[in-house]
């Protein structure tokens, strides 16, 4: 601990500390535009100049290091006059637009010249215009603003890891730019949005939508991926705005991907606002009664054992709970999965399905290896994570298949099982170096889990790891990445219908043997349908809906309080930042509904009930703890992962109703085309 | 009047060889192996009691500095020469670089040897191109005959030097901008802590020194430290090596003892001002960072830095830029200033954006078309700027413009009276972005 | 200094003549391995001469695929310094020193002869192709003033006159010799040295 004088006030802080954060321990608040903590530090904006004892000029607190006995003064004139003066340079030659600005209400210059600044301008000479850039379809660039504090760049270089902005020029003509403005080739790319300080870098496709104070603001949970980024939303009246990054160091830091952020124009287009049925291949608006009417005459004239269901990618714990118990006592039916292909699951035991090692644990390992997964498309702040580590502490990277740019570099090795095999028996070079390593962490992708041989393999796996010591109390070298923000919550909710290990729901759907299929906002099944009804439940018009006989509106991750657990294991819930559109009712109303009318009886009194159970049902299974099933013998056999190819932006249904959306994929196409280079 | 013995560089005017025969004939080399067998210690500290300053600007003790560097050798230690010259009004480097090459290479070896470095850089600014392809063939040379290399001159140490040459950016003079710039990247400053001395290039200790500096080391062990103490006066001692350019008959780098008269180095050494000592308005006495001297304090100042600095002045690079009465004061100093602004890096606010707008108002002022608050107005950008940089640059740019306003403010008072400037005159030409008249020059 | 314009005629393609790549190579060999990004400032140079005194497009990503850089941190480098050319020049290209000490005794006289010889403009080839001109900052040559750089030349105590018969050779294809204008001994006095008279050929 160090002890030093803050504004004549003792105080003890950890080593290590700048100065600047010694005196926010203090209390003492410091102005700045280029501090940002997570990001290295420039010390270029000259903002946070403090007096301190013994030293002629004024420092800058951000990148002094606080030491022994300091002596700080952060009340003084000379700091105020400091403080006067780089304010006053700062806003030379800055645009007075504030009017038309996006940034206004919520612009660091603007809130810190209230304080800081002059009442009035003493600069005669005309302002600097600077031409603005362009760096894809989600940064709108307006640089006459730019303050020069190189955020953006350090973000880019660092956390993104596409060193792709840069500052150009010198003095004051210095500008920002990527190269020859080209987009930036990052699935994290719109964060340099919210580090931007004024309005130099703003959001594209929220521009002169809103005033921030005209916002609802709801902190929520994002479920564009399974890694479950804690976001807010800003919703105005029913639409919702924007999508913002939530502090939560354990998952997203302050990050979140450009799909979590800009996915969310989806919710606005292709919904499904009311109950359809289709009549002579024509969907007909009809009234909920209607709808009901149809499906309960269908359900009763079908025996059980032929109705089946599958819930989806975005699907909430709440509904998939209540389907659950709708098919399990309302219709008394077996049939129900939430995979829509044949994927090997052990989910008898938690730690066979999440990402055991947990975000943070990346920041301690030492060695990943990488097995048929993409990281950087599949959970793209967890990737972020593995180059932090990277980055800071030397981590190697091992990955089984060329999977091309994951923003670090990595060894590659041949992705055959036969490879995998000789990992697990501990022949390969690379099992000694996890034997050596202290916290190795192998993440497992869906591709893994997709090989014929997964069982096998992934049983070896885990006793290599276990006789080696890699999984104990305190670490668990295995990570599994899903891909979908429902996955795990399924998984611990038990919608899986197994068979020696084989998704028997599917194969029933798929050999056509049913004859009512319920779709929860289940988009990825690939069947040809003959004379099944089949029911979609869900949000988008998309592939579900289209091969459906009859849809029932659901509603969307901003317009129900709902739980979803991450890849983590972590659960987390979202809030209602808006209200599902028309006549659209939450998913587990619909099906409670259902419930009433087959049986008389709604399945759950109200909301509450419904989270209590379920949370219940989870407690129970957890403390049972695990009972490992029966093992098939899976034989090994040899072949390739094929790692799925991720179409990133179109990964699920809001992303695919997205304008914002399309435009990101093609502008990645055209820069495909014309190569990087171009 | 400093006797021609006692001078350092002998071959200052380059009458003579640059090889390293002749360079012996002028005593460099003789006695290396002997002078390095007395140890680290020893050489550090009669560099530090013959009280050397270094020649780069800043006058820091050159001993002092070489003892920063860490005793025990834990990482590769670099030793940087500092060949950026490029502050207005300073040549000095230069001709030690065309006819002392020697010198500069025998003192490379010294002090690499003394902070442990195996490895020197040289960066030379990229317009000294000639110089620096004639230093090159000099290192090439003393390769030859194993000066330097293995086992150079016999001492065990090995050494190799390097020319690093710069691209045209003054800013590369600052100790760690200069590292950015050799590690390839743009010359942006670091932020101090930490000094170079313990992470400095490619994050290893790291020892820069001027090119004088370097040069004279071999001179003062051979010489002894007594001998080169007992010239100037104590904390400003030895000899040094002064530019004396602008409105002199005859313009000249000269070395002179330390505290020499600045009168003498005028009057005797340069041919006098122009249109004689009575016609001297103000000299700029260390380069153009350095605040002016009105010609009252010119009469009787001594050339060292604690003299100068009593005047609020300093010695600097010792670049004497002489202004007579012939030149227009406020223009002289808009060109340092737009001087400056050019080569601004643009890293921090201060600099950036105040060394733009002080060239701006310099020029209304030179233009007369200045109002008489905004002369007040300058003083306090000066002042805002001054202190407030991650680099002495922001000093070095505000010093001049603050020189030019302690002694001549009633000059640009009685010139600029204009009132409220817009008011009046709306179409004056610099009022019109100086970016949009680049874009239609280029 | 305002930002450098990028020419809007670009070759598709660069690379390095033979023999520059061997200088390339003994470029990169002196900085430690894994400083290879050390070697960016020299090898623009180095294209610099091999491609008509300026630096297109193509060669920027050429290094920085050689050095294993980012294009932009290539991008930045070539556009922080003012030595880097990023449009053609003229085969002579004058470099006018005005910088306060050359101002002092004449620079803008020979910015005038320039102007009336060369082109009106900075930047501009003039008509005959051969020479374009730019005012630069301190080229390190004060005592030295008025001086001007031609290529890798300095020519030293200039006047309008000298510089416009300077500007006649070159226009005509001819090297003009490098050095002092008015006959005088590198940086000594010009007349009646009051140093080192005695060693002069020691």
């Amino acid at each position: 601990m160090l002890k030093l004088k803050i504004n004549d006030k003792e105080i003890e802080v950890e080593e290590g500390l700048t100065v600047l954060q010694a005196c926010e321990a203090a209390g003492v608040e410091i102005p700045r535009f280029c501090y940002h903590e997570r990001l290295s530090i420039a010390g270029n904006c000259r903002m946070c100049l403090v007096e301190m004892e013994k030293s002629p000029k004024p420092i800058a607190s951000c990148a002094m290091p606080a030491t022994d006995g300091m002596n700080i003064k952060t009340n003084t004139p000379l700091v105020e006059k400091a403080r006067k003066g780089v304010m006053e340079f700062l806003l030379v030659n800055h645009p007075l637009d504030c009017p038309v600005c996006d940034q206004g209400g919520e612009c660091d210059l603007q809130d810190q010249s209230m304080y800081y600044g002059l009442d009035k301008s003493r600069f005669k000479e005309n302002k600097r215009y600077v031409s603005d850039k362009y760096m894809g379809p989600l940064i709108k660039t307006q640089m006459t603003r730019c303050i020069h504090c190189t955020r953006c760049i350090r973000f880019a270089t660092e956390v993104a890891g596409v060193p792709e902005l840069g500052a150009i020029g010198r003095g004051e003509d210095m500008q920002i730019t990527t190269y020859l403005e080209k987009a930036m080739e990052s699935e994290l790319s719109a964060n340099v949005v919210d580090l931007c300080p004024v309005g130099a870098l703003t959001s594209k496709p929220y521009v002169f939508e809103a005033r921030p104070w005209e916002l609802k603001k709801t902190e929520t949970i994002d479920v564009m991926d399974a890694v479950g980024s804690n976001i807010r939303v800003d919703s105005y009246g029913w639409e919702v705005k924007r999508v913002l990054p939530r502090n939560n160091d354990d998952i997203n830091e302050e990050w979140i991907s450009d799909k979590t952020r800009y996915a969310c124009d989806g919710l606005k287009n292709q919904r499904l606002d009311t109950p359809y049925v289709k009549i002579d291949d024509q969907f007909k608006k009809i009234t909920w009664k209607e709808a009901y009417d149809i499906l309960t005459k269908k359900i009763a004239n079908v025996l059980p054992d032929k109705i089946a269901g599958l819930t989806g990618d975005l699907t909430d714990m709440e509904t998939m709970y209540i389907v659950k118990e709708f098919f399990e006592k309302t219709i008394k039916s077996p049939n129900l999965d939430c995979r829509s292909d044949h994927i090997y699951v052990d989910n008898s035991n938690r730690s066979n399905y999440i990402f055991n090692p947990t975000l943070n644990g990346i920041e301690q390992s030492d060695l990943v290896v990488i097995i048929g997964a993409n990281p950087r498309f599949e959970a793209t702040i967890l990737n972020s994570r593995i180059r932090k580590s990277y980055l800071n502490n030397n981590l190697q990277i091992f990955s089984y298949g060329d999977v091309g740019n994951l923003t670090y570099p990595y060894k590659i090795l041949p992705n055959d099982t036969s490879e995998i095999k000789s990992l697990v028996d501990g022949d390969s070079q690379l099992s000694k170096k996890i034997i050596s390593a202290k916290k190795p962490i192998v993440i497992l992708g869906q591709s893994f889990f997709k090989i014929k041989s997964a069982q096998t393999l992934f049983d070896q796996l885990n006793n290599f790891l276990k006789s080696n010591g890699k999984i104990n109390n305190e670490w668990n070298s295995i990570g599994v990445i899903s891909n979908h923000s429902a996955t795990v919550g399924a998984y611990d909710l038990d919608l899986i219908n197994n068979e020696s290990s084989r998704n028997i729901t599917l194969d029933k759907i798929q050999n056509n043997t049913n004859e009512i299929l319920f779709l929860f906002g289940q988009d990825n099944l690939n069947f040809t349908k003959k004379n099944e009804f089949v029911v979609y439940i869900g949000t988008h018009g998309d592939k579900g809906a289209e091969m459906s006989d009859l849809i029932l509106p659901g509603a969307a991750y901003t317009e129900k309080e709902s739980h979803y657990t991450n890849l983590e294991g972590k659960l987390q819930k979202t809030y209602k930042a808006s209200y599902p559109p028309g006549d659209a009712l939450e998913d587990w109303e619909i099906v409670n509904k259902l419930s009433e009318l087959i049986k008389r009886k709604k399945l759950f009194k109200n909301k509450n009930e419904l989270i209590d159970s379920m949370i219940n049902y989870l407690k129970l299974k957890k403390d049972k703890g695990s009972n490992t099933l029966e093992k098939s013998k899976n034989e090994f056999v040899n072949e390739k992962i094929a790692i799925s190819e991720m179409d990133y932006y179109y990964s699920n249904v809001i992303a695919r109703a997205s304008k914002t959306m399309s435009e990101c994929k093609n502008s990645l196409l055209k820069l495909m085309k014309t190569g990087t280079d171009g | 009047m400093l006797e021609d013995k006692d001078r350092i560089f002998q071959n200052l005017y380059g009458d003579n060889g640059i090889d390293v025969e002749s360079s012996k004939l002028r005593g460099d080399w003789v006695d290396t192996k002997e002078i390095c067998s007395k140890g680290k210690n020893w050489i550090i500290d009669e560099i530090k009691s013959s009280e050397l300053r270094g020649r780069g600007g800043a006058g820091f003790p050159t001993g002092l500095k070489w003892s920063f560097a860490p005793k025990e050798i834990t990482k590769p230690h670099y030793l940087v020469i500092n060949a950026d010259e490029s502050e207005p009004g300073t040549c000095k480097d230069r001709d030690i670089l065309r006819f002392e090459p020697q010198k500069l290479i025998e003192g490379c070896l010294i002090a690499s040897y003394a902070v442990g470095a195996h490895k020197c850089y040289i960066y030379i600014r990229g317009e000294y191109f000639n110089e620096g392809q004639n230093l090159q063939k000099s290192i090439n040379e003393a390769y030859e005959k194993k000066l330097i290399g293995k086992n150079a001159c016999g001492t065990g140490w090995d050494l190799d030097i390097y020319i690093h040459y710069g691209a045209g950016a003054y800013i590369c003079g600052e100790e760690t901008a200069l590292l950015e710039s050799i590690e390839g990247n743009k010359g942006q400053p670091r932020l101090k802590p930490p000094f170079p001395a313990l992470i400095g290039l490619y994050g290893c200790p790291t020892i820069v020194n001027n090119v004088e500096t370097i040069a004279v080391v071999p001179t003062i062990l051979r010489k002894g430290a007594k001998w080169f103490a007992g010239l100037g006066r104590p904390k400003n001692t030895g000899t040094k090596i002064f530019c004396i350019s602008g409105n002199v008959n005859k313009p000249c780098n000269v070395e002179e003892e330390m505290g020499v008269s600045l009168k003498e180095l005028i009057e005797k050494h340069a041919g006098g001002v122009v249109g004689g000592w009575e016609n001297l308005k103000a000299v700029i006495p260390g380069g153009s960072s350095m605040p002016m001297l009105p010609k009252e304090t010119c009469d009787t100042i001594k050339m060292d830095f604690d003299s100068l600095v009593e005047q609020k002045s300093g010695l600097g690079t010792a670049g004497i830029i002489v202004i007579n009465q012939d030149q227009d004061i406020i223009a002289c100093m808009a060109r340092i200033a737009r001087f400056y602004k050019h080569e601004s890096c643009g890293q921090c606010t201060p600099c950036r954006e105040g060394s733009g707008w002080m060239w701006r108002m310099l020029e209304r002022m030179k233009n007369n078309e200045a109002s008489r608050e905004e002369i007040e107005m300058l003083e306090d950008v000066t002042k805002q700027i001054e202190g407030h940089t991650i680099c002495a640059f922001g000093e070095g740019s505000s010093w001049p413009v603050q020189g030019l306003l302690r002694h001549f403010k009633k000059e640009i008072i009685k010139r600029n009276n204009f009132n409220p400037l817009v008011n009046t005159n709306k179409n004056i030409p610099y009022l019109v972005d100086q970016h949009l008249l680049d874009k239609e020059n280029a | 200094m305002s930002i450098k314009k990028i020419s809007k005629y670009q070759p598709e393609k660069f690379e390095f003549n033979e023999n520059n790549l061997k200088i390339s190579k003994e470029i990169i060999s002196k900085y430690p391995e894994g400083k290879q990004k050390s070697a960016v400032m020299s090898l623009l140079y180095l294209v610099q001469n091999q491609n008509q005194n300026w630096i297109p497009l193509a060669a920027m990503k050429y290094i920085a695929k050689l050095l294993h850089m980012p294009y932009i941190k290539v991008y930045e480098v070539a556009t922080f310094y003012s030595m880097y050319n990023l449009t053609p020049v003229g085969k002579y290209f004058y470099q006018v020193c005005t910088t306060t000490p050359c101002m002092l005794r004449g620079a803008y006289k020979l910015v005038e002869a320039c102007k009336e010889k060369i082109s009106k403009n900075e930047n501009e080839i003039s008509e005959d192709g051969n020479c374009s001109w730019v005012e630069v900052e301190c080229l390190g040559a004060c005592v030295n003033a008025p001086m001007i750089q031609i290529n890798e030349n300095y020519y030293e105590d200039l006047s309008k006159d000298k510089l416009l018969k300077i500007i006649d050779e070159t226009k005509n294809g001819k090297q003009p010799k490098p050095g002092s204008y008015k006959g005088r001994f590198n940086s000594a006095p010009e007349t009646e040295r009051t140093t080192l008279n005695n060693l002069k050929n020691a």
